[in-house]
């Protein structure tokens, strides 16, 4: 049994919506899936459990690009409850 | 189908219908001007011998929208003009149609021209859009070729 203070040392967690796109769309066979992390997650800890959750995402050696409320994000960039996540294959309008 | 998702002073348009390039060229012609450079991305029938039937195009609406722009006022700040006009299509586009206009107004040729193919280089780069072609026996995300999977990569995901 945890002690009385166990829960002093879980992280908030935050939920997000994460909405994919064109080739990541199609392969993950979802326009959206709800998504579950520690506050104070990066982009990059979001990205690790995109590719748990859906391994055939993307190859392990290609990077997943991240756009947070409509501007693309660094790996590093912290996320915040309630914030516009979407997954953005390689573009190609023209 | 998608509604149009025009700006208000329509120098930006992302939009399901067919483009016309006369009302981009028209926005963007001013008596200070003395030259309209426009480029027309038009569908290709072929890609590596293969014969292409259609296009679908798929865009992050808001995202794409707001870099369209940011395009557009780089390009008007970086090459002193008065004004572009871009137009992107969605969905499905037919072989042939028009699915990118940038109208760029210049006073001189030179900086018309070298705005216009910077303008659709940046497009390509940053903008939220996407192309699949579509063959007789499947299909293609354009540039996606990075995302196939190697052996290695298939044979470590068995059994997942």
């Amino acid at each position: 049994m945890p002690g009385s203070d166990w829960h002093y040392n879980q992280p908030m967690m935050m939920q997000l919506t994460v909405r994919l796109f064109a080739l990541y769309r199609e392969r993950a066979g979802v326009r959206e899936f709800p998504l579950e992390l520690p506050g104070g997650a990066t982009v990059a800890d979001l990205t690790d459990a995109v590719r748990l959750r859906f391994p055939r995402l993307a190859p392990p050696d290609v990077q997943i690009v991240v756009a947070v409320n409509a501007d693309y994000a660094e790996p590093e960039t912290a996320l915040n409850p309630g914030d516009d996540v979407c997954l953005i294959p390689p573009v190609s309008g023209g | 189908m998608r509604q149009s998702n025009m700006r208000e002073d329509n120098m930006i348009e992302l939009t399901a219908q067919p483009l016309d390039p006369d009302k981009f060229t028209s926005a963007v012609r001013r008596s200070t001007n003395g030259a309209v450079v426009t480029f027309l991305g038009t569908t290709r029938d072929n890609f590596e011998g293969k014969r292409v039937l259609t296009l679908e195009y798929e865009a992050f609406d808001e995202m794409a929208v707001k870099k369209l722009e940011e395009v557009r006022q780089e390009l008007l700040a970086e090459f002193g003009l008065d004004e572009i006009a871009i137009g992107h299509r969605t969905g499905t586009v037919g072989i042939g149609e028009i699915s990118l206009v940038v109208a760029v107004g210049s006073p001189h040729r030179k900086q018309g021209f070298y705005a216009c193919h910077k303008a659709v280089d940046r497009i390509k780069e940053v903008v939220p859009i996407w192309k699949k072609e579509v063959y007789q026996d499947g299909s293609r995300w354009v540039a996606c070729e990075d995302h196939e999977f190697a052996p290695e990569h298939e044979a470590a995901l068995e059994g997942i």
